[in-house]
């Protein structure tokens, strides 16, 4: 288990600390907490007398906040009444144990108070070190440290170099509507669902009067990204939860859903088309056995837990049913030490190689009259978590060696599984992948997401007879790809020509593991 | 939405303050800084209570006849100097609901009254202030309950989208305060109270010129005149009221418009309330208000959950310790924009462009053309300085005769119910009756959803006064969770909140928040007003299950010293 905390401390050593409390949630021994003389404990007090637990409504302070004596910071829901709990020292909230929704017990330590902010990084290692130590309620389940042992993406992690921190601004899909004025205009609401979302303003077009940020800009901001592979998403969530769902009810939408559903719509008014290629894999395959082979031995068997089907709903490797032939379930309980790649990320990077011998399919068109040429190529590839879809984005896909690439991906889906992806992590794709076939699918296609130009739908792998040209009857492992692009800026031409790069990569695939 | 209250969105329009302060936009109803005004006035007099009288119809022959019988003489005497005969027993110089109130008790009391009215019938309140607002809160509340899902969820209920159509909901508005006028007017012409149409203005001791501007003046004498002329809104300087896009509460209440983003400048009872319409309703809104923090004028604690109930979780930001310095209303394509100045600096801030701004910072007194000059009267920012008994001071502080002044124009508590208890403490007087309003025991309430009440001291001013007076307070809470009809309606959310001395039992003030927190207040009001102790409330019995019981469990929980003094009432057997 430990390796999973050792893992991510080391190589996304830029996380905040909540995101590797969440990961190290599988800490090996809790350890007391070691509090030094200026870090303060802040208890879950007793409210009333017949108290034993309280369950944190909000936390109205953020970690890194300051606090003054006396003022709230955060409100606790007893047996009987929500609560405001002071703050009995001055100081700074440094980080916080239980999470809005959790129960602690009476007594137990909810959060840490530093004096000063320097002391604010000593009291976030300690929480890293001893969040074992918090139980979460059972209701609540606090499954985060369970979905990362579910990751289903097939990872290759190593103890080599860290992955280069390539964040910023990339590409063009950052659209910062008041580059020139120095504030953004948005209406309340726009600025809480962007606080709430994590989207960041500044880079969201406003629709409202004189380009106001409004609330449904902050909605399509989020699910531009998450849209992605619209019809796939449909597909893929339906069987994810056959027992979830209350025959005969009607469900209104999410916020969400209903930015999804808008942003549907919206897809119409591109003039889109389609072209499929079948693309043979034998060579792509073998490069990954032989990769995976390196590794297998150090391969962990993580928990075995009978994974359901929505826990499983990634749309990442998808070739696990040809490789594991029993169950892609046992292959995603897997974690992968050392030097790995992950298909996922063998794709996004022949994917990307191939785009930048094709710079159309990598473009968009923003306005109806230009062509947007990206600079950067970054792959967007959806993912389905709880309801819902987000794509983390592979940033230059095209220059980051395979395997950082793979830590790469890792990474982003336990981030998006913790919900704690940064607004460039999934908005700043410029061509989106989608694949369904870890399902079987062999064929889809995909809905173009906004503000971006082409999306590949990749069907599953599998084996194929097939005439060779020297009249024989043969069998070959052939996926189907189909991609939907943008007519206004990418051709027909483009796309075969694309795609013929992209077959040739991937049938001789030496180039991705340079 | 004055609420209840008349015009001013404070509970008591701090006159103190407005002069240290110029900072009157805030709406700031430092009931801290006020309170002690009263109490000062209450140390040294009992206060005596308002009686409570019943106001039995009369027909109009009886009322003339008790008038005609009472007032000292009939005849118009135009001559200067004050008069020996009088047309009446009594002249009101406004139809608020502060005229009004006093009207029906001096008839009550055998008085020969005229009311002037130089605008509509009803005044602030029930034209442009409590009444109509109430109208929309009524509309707000639904339409908020009908799109909470969770809420219907939560009680069974499936209800599809529920929309609205502005011009019934300003209709049903209009329609309220067309038929509250009419009842009001008829009131009055039922008792025999004449009803004057025009301007009043005094023109010398007792003497009182009424009539329509620029037509031929009447002019009336009365034994007695009582100033009930009221507010009018607020503007600051440098804010620009265009009516459509730049308005008033005054404005607000005719519902032109519901624009998608409204800034709403005061966070007082009036912007609270507006933006619980505004918001039910669709717009967003943001708070402007010069304080450090919103709602000023409450206890601190009742803030506190009320910011977490009707602000943060709705369409809502605010802006604070900030003065809008200048808006500009909407026009050629531009939106509204607001400068903001920091409060404490006197930097800009910060602008806002939005759709439209209410200016809710409170209300300034209407006693312009009053002629108060004639009888050497001078307004303090436009209020009518007046003692404890309502008697209006003249500029040598002398008391003038036979002059008094309620409500708004007097600013001590700008509620319309204060207006009305003061009226009828006057006309007590009149009779011959010694009377101060306790003005303590005035209850203020805030429509929102849920709703916000109060009576008495809050726990600063509380705290304050024992600190002064040496003797400790209690504080007991109760909490909507624990009380069963709450749950059933499925509004658990909201606490009471009691202060009291645990030696004597005295309640010294009681604060809640929740459903029909308007409602529930006047048990505690009442209590104050009739100097009920907490010990003596506390058994008193309410019908289970019913909101009252968050009251009851307060009492209850509420420790007194075993010592202090049971009441000498005794029991009775039936």
């Amino acid at each position: 288990m430990s390796h999973s905390h050792l893992l991510h401390t080391s190589f996304i050593p830029t996380a905040p600390p909540s995101l590797r409390r969440r990961l190290g949630g599988s800490a090996p021994t809790p350890r007391p907490h070691q509090i030094q003389s200026k870090i303060r404990e802040i208890f879950m007090p007793a409210l009333s007398s017949t108290m034993t637990e309280g369950k944190i409504v909000s936390w109205i302070k953020s970690e890194g906040d300051k606090l003054a004596k006396g003022e709230s910071v955060v409100v606790v829901e007893s047996d009987k009444a929500d609560m405001d709990v002071e703050s009995f020292y001055d100081g700074y909230l440094a980080a916080i144990f239980v999470d809005e929704g959790l129960s602690a017990a009476v007594g137990s330590t909810i959060a840490l108070l530093a004096e000063s902010e320097d002391e604010i990084a000593l009291a976030q290692s300690q929480k890293t070190s001893s969040s074992g130590a918090v139980s979460a309620p059972p209701a609540n389940n606090n499954d985060a440290p369970k979905v990362l042992d579910e990751m289903p993406s097939p990872v290759a992690t190593a103890a080599t170099p860290a992955v280069q921190a390539s964040v910023g601004i990339l590409g063009s899909s950052a659209h910062p509507a008041s580059e020139g004025g120095k504030r953004v205009v948005a209406s309340p609401y726009a600025k809480k669902l962007a606080k709430e979302l994590g989207v960041d303003l500044r880079g969201v077009v406003g629709s409202g009067p004189n380009g106001r940020v409004v609330a449904k800009d902050v909605e399509a901001a989020v699910a531009a990204v998450k849209v992605s592979s619209g019809g796939a998403t449909v597909v893929a969530s339906e069987p994810a939860k056959p027992s979830g769902v209350e025959l005969g009810s009607v469900v209104p939408f999410t916020t969400m859903q209903s930015a999804v559903s808008r942003n549907m719509l919206e897809s119409l008014a591109v003039p889109t088309f389609r072209v499929g290629y079948t693309i043979t894999t034998d060579a792509l395959d073998a490069l990954y056995k032989k990769n995976m082979k390196s590794v297998e031995q150090d391969i962990i068997l993580q928990l075995l837990y009978p994974m359901s089907l929505d826990r499983e709903m990634l749309f990442a490797p998808f070739f696990k049913l040809r490789l594991f032939n029993q169950s892609y379930y046992l292959q995603n309980s897997f974690q992968i030490k050392s030097k790995g790649v992950t298909m996922t990320a063998l794709l996004a990077k022949a994917t990307a190689l191939a785009l930048v011998k094709h710079p159309a399919v990598n473009s968009s068109c923003r306005d109806g009259k230009s062509f947007t040429y990206n600079s950067h190529i970054n792959v967007a590839v959806a993912v389905a978590i709880d309801g819902g879809l987000i794509t983390p984005v592979l940033q230059d896909a095209d220059k980051i060696d395979i395997y950082s690439l793979s830590r790469k991906w890792k990474e982003l889906v336990d981030k998006a599984r913790a919900k704690q992806l940064q607004p460039n992590e999934y908005t700043t794709g410029t061509f989106t992948l989608s694949n369904l076939g870890m399902f079987g699918v062999d064929r889809f296609d995909a809905i173009l997401p906004p503000g971006t130009g082409a999306i590949m739908a990749v069907g599953a792998s599998q084996p194929t007879v097939v005439g060779t040209k020297d009249g024989r009857i043969g069998m070959k492992t052939q996926m189907q790809v189909n991609v939907t692009a943008d007519h206004r800026v990418i051709y027909g031409a483009d796309l075969a020509a694309f795609l013929q790069t992209l077959a040739k990569i991937i049938e001789d695939p030496k180039d991705l593991t340079l | 939405m004055q609420t209840s209250f008349s015009p001013l969105s404070t509970p008591h329009l701090p006159r103190s303050i407005l002069r240290s302060n110029s900072n009157l936009r805030s709406c700031a109803i430092r009931k801290e800084a006020l309170g002690f005004h009263w109490l000062a006035e209450l140390r040294n007099r009992e206060s005596r209570r308002i009686r409570i009288v019943s106001r039995k119809p009369r027909t109009r022959n009886q009322a003339v006849i008790s008038a005609s019988a009472s007032a000292s003489a009939s005849g118009v005497d135009n001559g200067s100097g004050a008069p020996t005969s009088f047309d009446y027993d009594l002249v009101i110089i406004g139809a608020g609901v502060g005229g009004h109130g006093a009207a029906l008790h001096a008839v009550e009391n055998g008085l020969k009254t005229a009311i002037v009215e130089g605008d509509v019938m009803g005044g602030t309140c029930v034209n442009r202030g409590c009444v109509p607002s109430k109208a929309l809160l009524a509309v707000s509340g639904r339409m908020r309950e009908l799109r909470d899902e969770h809420h219907m969820k939560a009680l069974g209920l499936q209800v599809a989208a529920a929309g609205y159509d502005r011009q019934a909901v300003a209709d049903h508005a209009n329609n309220l305060a067309s038929k509250i006028r009419g009842n009001l007017t008829n009131s009055l012409k039922a008792l025999g109270v004449d009803i004057l149409t025009g301007f009043g203005t005094i023109v010398g001791p007792q003497k009182v010129k009424y009539g329509k501007v620029g037509f031929s003046d009447n002019v009336i004498t009365a034994k007695d005149i009582i100033i009930a002329t009221g507010s009018v809104p607020f503007v600051p300087k440098g804010i620009e009221v265009d009516g459509k896009t730049v308005i008033t509460s005054d404005h607000a209440l005719k519902l032109e418009f519901v624009p998608d983003w409204i800034a709403i400048v005061g966070s007082g009872y009036i912007g609270l309330e507006f933006s619980d319409v505004y918001t039910a309703l669709g717009s967003e809104v943001t708070f402007i208000e010069a304080l450090d923090q919103l709602m000023p004028g409450f206890d601190p604690e009742i803030g506190k959950l009320a910011q977490r109930v009707l602000i943060n979780p709705r369409k809502i930001d605010f802006h604070t310790g900030v003065f809008a310095t200048k808006i500009t209303p909407a026009k050629d394509g531009k939106p509204v924009i607001i400068e903001l100045t920091d409060a404490k600096t006197k930097e800009p801030k910060d602008t806002l462009e939005v759709d439209a701004a209410l200016i809710a910072t409170g209300r300034a007194p209407f006693t312009k053309g009053l002629g108060l000059e004639n009888i050497n009267v001078e307004t303090q920012r436009g209020f009518v300085p007046v003692d404890e008994r309502m008697r209006v001071i003249d500029a040598d502080g002398n008391l003038v005769p036979h002059l008094y002044c309620i409500g708004d124009a007097n600013g001590k508590l700008m509620l319309a119910h204060a207006a009305s208890a003061q009226g009828i403490s006057v006309v007590e007087q009149l009779t011959g009756k010694d009377h101060v309003l306790n003005h303590l025991s005035i209850p203020a309430a805030c429509f929102t959803h849920p709703e916000i009440s109060m009576v008495g001291l809050t726990e600063p001013q509380a705290k304050e006064k024992a600190k002064r007076e040496g003797f400790e307070i209690s504080i007991a809470k109760t909490s909507f969770k624990a009380n069963t009809k709450a749950l059933a309606e499925n509004e658990g959310e909201g606490l009471a909140k009691l202060i009291y001395r645990p030696d004597n039992g005295e309640i010294l003030g009681v604060h809640i928040f929740g459903m029909h927190a308007a409602d529930l207040i006047h048990e505690a009001s009442n209590a104050i007003a009739l100097g009920t102790r907490v010990q003596d409330i506390k058994f008193a019995v309410h019908a289970h299950p019913t909101l009252s019981e968050v009251l009851d469990e307060l009492y209850k929980s509420a420790k007194v010293n075993s010592n202090a003094s049971r009441p000498d009432s005794k029991p009775v057997a039936v």
